[in-house]
């Protein structure tokens, strides 16, 4: 039975990887990538066993928490990682229980992280090659790592299904997840800023992990090799316990979860109530940018761009904090900007099938880009405007508004343009409606990588004029040429937004059946 | 039952131009030939179905036909509205239900409903008329503020039909209407769509079910392996024998078996 689950695992990643050469390409090359970090990791290990114990110590104890907490926390904002033997598709069959965790845990080994991580996680005998009874011990300690990793991931993603019950909760929680996520590093940062040199903290860091969950099996050799008898078999019996606890948390809420799908409950609207479809000129591009805006705010694909409006500014402050300059504050209205007027490049791969609606209705396709774009200019300029106005008061560079302003609205107008065109043409594989957010359907990571650094690579290039105009008025301090600069922003912005929206119009009114399905092949 | 969609258009009544003429349609995708020459009229004012064995290129001929998809060979016409030359004046004229595509479901019933009357291009007010009269014809009032996501099946294909009606189209190319759909819903479109036809507007449905459109059809074709097998008024095809009979005849494939044995439990 367990085989058989095997063997269906790896038949559902060949037949997807059949469906379009590309996705293969994407695979090869995320292979390539995890193959590069396990030769790296390979080699560090095997040339650590010359240094001191102090240092492999710490880095392998360190990594392997990294390794844990990353396995765990990663199913929790990207829950497609690997969902090949989904269990609510399995409960049809009577598969005994215990045969279908096992199935789960050894088929979720074999995939590709799973089997980098505990490639290198063997590989950490390899410090200990002069000392083979410590090798020993760090292979069986290296695989109970990984089996903790595994199911810890295993676990996280059936408890966070058996919790959330709803719909909203559901699609809504893993975005609030990724905010401190995001900041965790500028946190890090801060607060070990106080400490002079970092790696000075690291050993002690390093100790007080290993009577951790996270890091105790990963102690264990070196506590041996130390010669600490007492500590090595309390950290092992810890890691064992971890281990059993995560595996019978697992087995408990996959069972609860097996039994009680997922039900949702939803609000029930008052009749009669449009919402903006009520508000918004009598027009198609009006419809559209009512449902445009009405998505931005239910449809948690689209919340989770917004996740860049507060992000940004924090980041931006840690930054400035570091450099002991507020100067560089300055950047962060170009930088939303370039990322909100962007957002709406994969518009029309969100809608996937649901285009269909406005291709059998007859729309003209400059009326579907005008109404995406004044829904994200309903919000879009009001931010950029005040971040811009925020960070001059900020940073005191009152004299540089201007220009910063032309830089902004540039930005925001051309990246419109850019977005209005590129989305008529491109269809990204994105998330289904209603899946996690952040989860990426196989081979989204190329080709969105590809497309996105196309159009910011653009979209740098159209703004140009911009960016001199304002380095030449921080530089100059003239008054004027930052006036030009505002200028040359909203209109060269206005004029390319323009351009854009006709060019992508003109696409979908010649295209849009062809458009739709390229989208139908997404599914 | 007075339609009140139907409140334009029903002057031409019969002016000898077919509501869907379709000549030498073809389409392939990669090595599968999905329609492989098809020519088919549906006189206007006629209520029309579609019937073939799955993957016989129903839903591929009915998105050619509609705009959804362009052919690789044929000419398609509605009203004299030649479709692939004349998109956006065809689509005006078309309501279309298609199987298998999403929704714009974050939306309420009562929005979808509106967003799709408004992207055609009528006022808010014309649209919110209609919107009110096609909840309540197909028993939607109650489910009107609920997002379409939480629908049921039954319920998602009914908002679907009543985002095909809302701009009054002289033709209703609807593809697989009753899939899933309560029996008394299915009744309830059933009324709608012959009070539709009476009034002068024409229906091509696509189905499975035989007995369905032979009871509510006057008109159907035979379609398999992206051919038409047969078409022509009910009674014409049908020849004396049940529609059900004559297409496993047409189709072929049928198998006279009881089933393995193992598969008899008693």
């Amino acid at each position: 039975m367990v085989a058989h689950l095997l063997r269906l695992r790896l038949l559902v990643l060949k037949n997807s990887l059949l469906r379009s050469p590309w996705q293969l390409v994407a695979v090869i090359i995320g292979g390539l990538y995890g193959l590069g970090l396990l030769l790296f990791a390979v080699i560090g290990l095997f040339t650590l066993s010359g240094a001191p114990i102090e240092l492999s110590r710490t880095i392998v104890i360190l990594a392997g928490s990294a390794a844990v907490l990353g396995w765990i926390i990663i199913p929790l904002i990207a829950s497609g990682v690997d969902q090949t033997l989904d269990p609510a598709r399995l409960v049809t069959f009577p598969i005994p229980f215990n045969q279908l965790l096992l199935g789960l845990a050894v088929s979720g080994v074999l995939g590709v992280p799973g089997i980098v991580t505990l490639l290198a996680a063997l590989a950490t005998a390899g410090t200990w090659w002069r000392h083979p009874v410590i090798a020993l011990v760090a292979m069986l300690c290296g695989v109970i790592g990984t089996l903790t990793c595994v199911i810890g991931a295993r676990m996280v993603t059936t408890l966070s299904s058996s919790f959330s019950s709803g719909r909203r909760f559901r699609e809504i929680g893993s975005i609030i997840l990724f905010i401190p996520l995001v900041l965790l590093g500028p946190i890090i940062i801060s607060v070990t800023s106080g400490i002079r040199n970092v790696a000075d903290a690291l050993p002690g860091f390093a100790g007080a992990l290993s009577w951790t969950p996270l890091g105790a099996i990963w102690a264990v050799p070196s506590e041996i090799a130390r010669g600490s008898y007492g500590p090595a078999a309390i950290k092992f019996l810890i890691g064992i316990v971890v281990l059993l606890a995560v595996a019978l948390l697992w087995r408990r809420s996959l069972a609860i979860a097996l039994v009680k799908p997922a039900h949702t409950a939803s609000k029930q609207r008052a009749r009669g109530k449009l919402g903006l479809l009520g508000l918004v000129p009598d027009r198609p591009w009006g419809a559209v940018a009512a449902r445009s805006l009405t998505y931005w705010v239910r449809d948690p694909r689209y919340a989770r761009q917004l996740l860049i409006v507060p992000v940004v500014p924090v980041l931006m402050y840690f930054y400035s904090h570091n450099e002991q300059s507020l100067g560089v504050l300055v950047a962060m209205a170009p930088i939303v900007a370039l990322f909100l007027s962007l957002s709406i490049f994969t518009d029309l791969s969100y809608d996937g099938t649901a285009f269909a609606t406005h291709v059998a209705s007859g729309i003209r396709g400059a009326d579907d880009r005008i109404g995406r774009v004044v829904a994200l200019a309903t919000f879009s300029l009001p931010i950029v405007v005040i971040f811009s106005i925020a960070s001059v008061w900020a940073a005191d560079l009152w004299r540089l508004l201007p220009a910063l302003l032309g830089l902004s609205l540039g930005t925001l107008l051309t990246g419109f343009g850019i977005s209005s065109f590129s989305s008529a043409i491109v269809a990204v594989p994105v998330p289904a409606p209603g899946d996690n957010p952040f989860k990426s359907p196989p081979g989204a990571g190329f080709t969105t990588t590809l497309t996105t650094f196309a159009t910011w690579g653009i979209l740098a290039v159209l703004v140009i004029p911009e960016v001199v105009l304002l380095i030449v008025t921080a530089a100059t301090q003239q008054a004027l040429i930052g006036w030009i600069g505002l200028v040359v922003g909203v209109v060269l912005g206005s004029v390319l937004m323009v351009v854009g929206i006709r060019l992508g119009g003109r696409r979908l009114d010649l295209g849009s059946s062809e458009m739709l399905v390229r989208l139908q092949r997404q599914r | 039952m007075p339609d009140p969609n139907v409140t334009q258009q029903n002057s031409s009544q019969d002016d000898g131009v077919p509501a869907l003429s379709i000549r030498g349609l073809r389409k392939r995708f990669g090595d599968k030939v999905a329609v492989d020459g098809i020519d088919l009229d549906v006189p206007a004012g006629s209520f029309y179905g579609l019937v073939g064995p799955n993957g016989a290129g129903k839903t591929t001929t009915l998105s050619m036909a509609t705009g959804l998809l362009r052919p690789d060979a044929g000419e398609i016409s509605i009203h004299g509205v030649d479709v692939w030359r004349n998109l956006i004046e065809a689509k005006r004229l078309v309501g279309v239900l298609s199987d298998g595509v999403r929704l714009f479901d974050r939306l309420t019933g009562e929005q979808l409903v509106t967003y799709s009357g408004l992207l055609s291009g009528m006022s808010r007010d014309t649209v919110s008329e209609r919107v009110a009269d096609l909840l309540r014809l197909l028993d939607l009032d109650s489910a009107a503020g609920t997002l379409v996501v939480d629908y049921s099946a039954g319920m998602t294909k009914k908002i679907a039909l009543a985002c095909a009606l809302v701009h009054a189209p002289r033709l209703l190319a609807l593809d697989e209407p009753f899939e899933s759909v309560d029996p008394v819903s299915a009744a309830n479109i059933r009324d709608i769509l012959q009070g539709y036809v009476r009034s002068g507007g024409t229906v091509i449905v696509s189905s499975h079910a035989m007995d369905l459109v032979q009871r509510m059809c006057d008109h159907v074709a035979v379609i398999a392996a992206g051919r038409v097998l047969a078409a022509g008024t009910i009674d014409e095809v049908r020849g004396g024998s049940t529609l059900e009979d004559r297409f496993v005849e047409l189709v072929g494939g049928r198998h006279h078996a009881e089933g393995p044995e193992w598969l008899r439990i008693s």
